[in-house]
Order: structure tokens, then C-alpha cells, then sequence
């Protein structure tokens, strides 16, 4: 790693306009998991980290709390950790995709540093994007190197001009869950749906979040539940052990007289964002929730799938990964 | 040509790194000494570095100082300037867990933090868990089990079952395999150990329970 100043600052404010001030040199840390990798393998190399877990006050209790808002809803500080979020058990079951999906990322102790709002703003993993030698798009090059290389683990969905799938784990149950986003900038604090967080490469291709720079994520807001709402999240890998998901679906949805409303279906590292799935929404809203439905939906929401070379497989597994997490989140028995 | 005993690859390093070792041998149980500054002293306003600052915390219940900058991880700090060499790098990118080690009695990967994140905090590694030559039942689980092999990434699966069974203490009921198998779900070994870790700790909580 090149060498580096760590700064501490107290407010909020001090550290937000430490980095707008000089967003090429210094950048935020928050638990460094990704951040040092990248610094390690030698793709970024900033004069100066600017430690958000320094930031005290109320602006700071906000960051590092989960709390039930006057709204009726829940607010995520971007500096809990997925361990914490994994094991808080206050957090109502209609919520249940977020935790689950904080509870299954990364390892056991990579889930102790790494924060909520680091995993919805980590870099993506593509292998050129991480290898230093390599000048692929997302780091000012020609070519997405993905296209014509090995893209066995790239997006299916939505690619163009980068092949890269959204790192995030969070993404999907973001996503699902309707949650909003509050962020930190030069006027004050501001809110936004979570999916307006993430950027599709078609808008710029080397950046992966709307953040302006030196702008600070502060919490994940999740709206009140609705009655009877209930979500699941899920996903394949290749090892049963810690790996990287394949795909992951997040699903949120009531069931009232036996029919699914409400839906919001969302899939995770199979596209350059978390990719809410309207295809598959329209096939069930208002459908009474059976295995074959789902498998329809399922069909529906990868009938726009374009895979490259190598990935094709990501497609049957996709679906596979979303018909359970509607048969979880609708507590419909699996088919034998 | 040099004596060979004289310029262990160890020893060289020992001769350039700066740690000092500034306090009684006396054994402190984590989270209970009281030579150590608050919880919250790494996060005091400031800045550090880039060059070597000095870095104090408590590991394996001594007070320790060393210098160090900014950018050397916690990692490197315990294994080349504190001499702390059970705790293993493999990956050096928090793939692996071999260098896991509990601060403040939770399960960090090493490498993916830096030294000055600990100031004033409490650092158990490997060495640390053995009360004065005595093995915990763990580790002697480890043994009878034969939960090794190449051993390289023993300290580190050591540490991460510690610290299930840590924070299932109160429970007075034994472990489930399940439970065991999630612990671990970090840590890799090429030499494919994992039954006999799985056992081992089952063994260990069995104990307890
Ligand atoms: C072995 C391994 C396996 C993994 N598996 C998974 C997995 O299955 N699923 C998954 O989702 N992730 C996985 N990860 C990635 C890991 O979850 C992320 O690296 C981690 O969540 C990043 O969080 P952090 O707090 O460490 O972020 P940092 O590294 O501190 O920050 C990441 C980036 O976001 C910026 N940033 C951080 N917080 C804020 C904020 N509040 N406001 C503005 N900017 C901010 C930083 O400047 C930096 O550029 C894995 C990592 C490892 C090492
Ligand atoms: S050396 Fe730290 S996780 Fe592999
Ligand atoms: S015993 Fe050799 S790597 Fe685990």
C-alpha cells in the first residue's frame, strides 16, 4: 500500500468537506475491506483516509445505529456492521431479506468491518477491473474486458458497455424492501429511493453510485411495513462455504385473500445494478402464489437475459434462485 | 559466512522493528485491564502519519507500544514488529481467515485492518489463548481430534471457534454441527481438516455444555 495520512474528524460536516475539497487525494473510510483491497492490488492509492467511524455526535449515533423511526419504519446507519445487522433481532421478520442477506455476504469476520454503507458503495469484482495491469473500461480504457475474455461470472442482465454484476449483497433486499437512501451533501441531508443509488454503466461506465464526491451515504431507511408484509432473500454459490454469489433474488409482498400484492422482486449479481425485475412483478401481482406461477415469473424475468459467451448458465440459475425466494418469502411449499 | 543460527529470517526482523514490550507479564483477562485507555481511543480526532506514529494497546494481556505507520495492517504489525508469528498471512485479502484474531473479543481478519485501528483496545491472538503453558479445552480438542494437518491455518480456525464458543458461553447446552460449520465458513484449509475441526469443537462445547 502507498503510504497515507488516517484522519479523524468529529463532525460530519469537517469530514464530508475534507474530501469535496480534494476528492482525488483523499477518500472515505469506513471499514476498509474493500477500500484496502483495492489499495493493496495497487488500483488506488489516495494521500489521505478519512475515518467515518471518527464521527461523533448525533450525526454519528445516526451512522452507527438501527432504530425504529416515528414513521412507523427502520433506519440502518451506514456504519453498522452486516454482523450487527445480521444479528439484530429486534428487526421486525417483514425486513427479513435485508438481514438475510447480510447474514449469508462474505465471512464471519469480514461481516465484523464491513458496514452497510461500504457494501452498497464497494467496487465491483470482475477480475479486470481488480487486476492493476489491466485498463478495462470501468478504469478509463476502450473495452469492457469481460466481452471478448473469461465473463463467466458476469451480467446477464442489463450490460452494456460494462459487464460488470453489482458486488453488493444489500443491493437486491434494497431494492426489494422499497427502501430509500439518506445522504450527506453540500446542502444538508437528503433522501432518494435506494434504487436511484446505484448508476447503470450506460450513464457513466467507471462509476457505480450517484454520490457526488465527498458526498457521505448516512443511513438505509426502510419504509413502515405494510400489513402482513413479508420478504426473503436468496441465492446460489458455488461452495456451501464463503464464496461470491452466482445470483441472488430479493423478494418483498403481502398475501391478502390469497393473492400476492405489493410485490417488488429484485436480483443480485447477475447485472451492473440490482436488477428489479418487472417482468416477473407483472406476472405475479395478483396471481394466487403456487409453484407454477412462480416458475412463469421466474421465465418472465429472465426472458430479457442477454448472456455472453460464458455465462449462459447464469440464466436457468437465476430463475432457479428466484422460484425459492418466492416460495419462502410466500411461505408456499417447495415442490417435491 | 554468517552464522546461520545468528540471521534466522526471524531474528533479522526482530532487529529492525521497533516494538517494545512495556508491561508486567501479569496475565489480563479481555476487556478488564485497566492500564488501557477507553474502548473509543482509536477513534480520537487527529491525524497520523504518514510516517511511523506510536501505536499503544493491550495484546495477549500486556500493554504493548510500537511504531508504526499508517499503512502497515494489523497483521503485519503483530507478526514483523511485535514477533506475534502464530497468527498466519495467507491471503492478505480477508479471504482466508488464517489471520484471524479477536479484538475485543470479536473475530477480525488482521490483514484487512490497520495496526492504529486498535489503539487502546484488546488484541488476543493464538498465543494468547493458552493461560500461562495451559491449553484450553479447545486447543487440546484440537490435538486429540488430530485437527491439523500443515497447521498453517490452525491459529486461525483456533480463533474463530474461540470465539464461538465465547459468545455461546452462556447457553449450557453443546454446540450443533450447523453452528460449527457457520463459524467456519471463512476460514479455508487446503489440507482439508474441517471434520476434525468440526469434531473438535462439538467435542469442546460437549465439555462445557
Ligand atoms: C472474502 C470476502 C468475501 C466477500 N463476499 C461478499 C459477499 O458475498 N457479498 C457482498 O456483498 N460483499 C462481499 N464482500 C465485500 C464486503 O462485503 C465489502 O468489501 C464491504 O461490505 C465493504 O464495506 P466497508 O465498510 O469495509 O467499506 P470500505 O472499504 O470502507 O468502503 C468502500 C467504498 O465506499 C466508500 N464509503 C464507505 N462508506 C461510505 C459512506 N457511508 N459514505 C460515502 N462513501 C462511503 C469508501 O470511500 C470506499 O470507496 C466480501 C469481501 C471479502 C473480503
Ligand atoms: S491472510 Fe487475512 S484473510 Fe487471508
Ligand atoms: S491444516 Fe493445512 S491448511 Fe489447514
Amino acid at each position: 500500500m502507498n503510504p497515507f495520512t488516517l484522519v479523524r474528524l468529529p463532525t460530519l460536516d469537517a469530514a464530508r468537506e475534507r474530501v469535496s475539497a480534494e476528492p482525488q487525494r483523499r477518500t472515505f473510510r469506513a471499514g476498509g475491506i474493500d477500500l484496502l483491497d483495492r489499495m493493496k492490488e495497487g488500483l488506488d492509492a489516495p494521500d489521505e483516509l478519512i475515518e467515518l467511524h471518527a464521527i461523533a455526535g448525533e450525526h454519528g449515533a445516526r451512522m452507527r445505529g438501527i432504530a425504529a423511526t416515528e414513521d412507523g419504519g427502520w433506519r440502518i446507519g451506514a456504519l453498522v456492521t452486516l454482523g450487527q445487522l445480521a444479528g439484530y433481532d429486534d428487526l421486525p421478520p417483514a425486513y427479513g431479506a435485508i438481514k438475510d442477506a447480510a447474514g449469508n455476504a462474505a465471512t464471519p469476520s469480514i461481516r465484523n468491518g464491513a458496514t452497510v454503507g461500504g457494501n452498497l458503495l464497494q467496487r465491483p469484482r470482475c477480475w479486470y477491473f481488480r487486476h492493476s495491469d489491466l485498463l478495462c473500461l470501468k478504469k478509463g480504457g476502450y473495452e469492457c474486458l469481460a466481452v471478448s475474455g473469461d465473463n463467466r461470472f458476469n451480467a446477464i442482465l442489463g450490460g452494456g458497455p460494462s459487464f460488470i454484476v453489482h458486488p453488493s449483497s444489500l443491493g437486491s433486499a434494497v431494492v426489494a424492501l422499497d427502501a430509500k437512501v439518506t445522504i450527506a451533501g453540500e446542502s444538508g441531508l437528503r433522501t432518494i429511493p435506494a434504487d436511484q443509488l446505484f448508476a447503470p454503466p450506460t450513464v457513466d461506465p467507471t462509476r457505480e453510485h450517484t454520490l457526488a464526491p465527498g458526498e457521505v451515504l448516512v443511513s438505509v431507511d426502510l419504509p413502515p411495513a405494510l400489513p402482513g408484509q413479508r420478504s426473503a432473500y436468496h441465492f446460489a454459490k458455488e461452495k456451501q462455504s464463503q464464496d461470491w454469489p452466482l445470483a441472488e433474488a430479493s423478494v418483498r409482498c403481502t398475501v391478502e385473500g390469497g393473492v400476492i400484492q405489493d410485490l417488488r422482486v429484485a436480483l443480485g449479481h447477475v447485472a451492473p445494478i440490482p436488477w428489479r425485475s418487472k417482468e416477473a412483478e407483472d406476472v405475479l401481482e395478483g396471481a394466487a402464489p403456487s409453484a407454477e406461477v412462480f416458475a412463469k415469473a421466474a421465465q418472465a424475468a429472465l426472458s430479457v437475459a442477454e448472456p455472453l459467451e460464458g455465462n449462459a448458465y447464469k440464466v436457468p440459475l437465476a430463475q432457479g434462485v428466484l422460484r425459492y425466494a418466492l416460495h419462502f418469502a410466500t411461505s408456499t411449499p417447495l415442490p417435491a | 559466512m554468517a552464522d546461520r543460527s545468528a540471521l534466522t529470517r526471524r531474528g533479522l526482523f526482530r532487529g529492525i522493528g521497533s516494538a517494545t514490550v512495556v508491561a508486567s507479564c501479569t496475565r489480563t483477562h479481555p476487556g478488564t485491564a485497566t492500564n488501557t485507555p477507553s474502548t473509543d481511543a482509536a477513534l480520537s480526532p487527529g491525524e497520523i502519519g504518514p510516517s511511523p506514529s506510536r501505536l499503544s494497546f493491550e495484546l495477549n494481556g500486556k500493554a504493548v507500544q510500537v511504531d508504526v505507520e499508517p499503512r502497515t495492517t494489523l497483521l503485519d504489525a503483530l507478526r514483523v514488529d511485535l514477533d506475534t508469528t502464530g497468527t498466519k498471512k495467507v491471503c492478505d485479502r480477508g479471504a482466508c481467515s488464517a489471520c484471524t484474531v479477536l479484538v475485543d473479543g470479536v473475530q477480525r481478519n488482521s490483514c484487512m485492518m490497520l495496526a492504529h485501528d486498535v489503539e487502546g483496545r484488546t488484541v488476543t491472538t493464538v498465543e494468547g489463548l493458552a493461560d500461562d503453558g495451559h491449553l484450553t479445552v479447545l486447543q487440546r480438542k484440537f490435538v486429540e481430534h488430530d485437527a491439523l494437518q500443515c497447521g498453517f491455518c490452525t491459529s486461525g480456525m483456533l480463533m474463530s471457534c474461540s470465539a464461538l464458543l465465547q459468545r455461546t458461553a452462556g447457553r449450557g447446552s453443546a454446540l450443533s454441527k450447523e453452528e460449527v460449520q457457520d463459524a467456519i465458513k471463512g476460514n479455508l484449509c487446503r489440507c482439508g481438516t474441517y471434520p476434525h475441526v468440526i469434531a473438535a469443537v462439538l467435542d469442546a462445547s460437549k465439555e462445557r455444555a
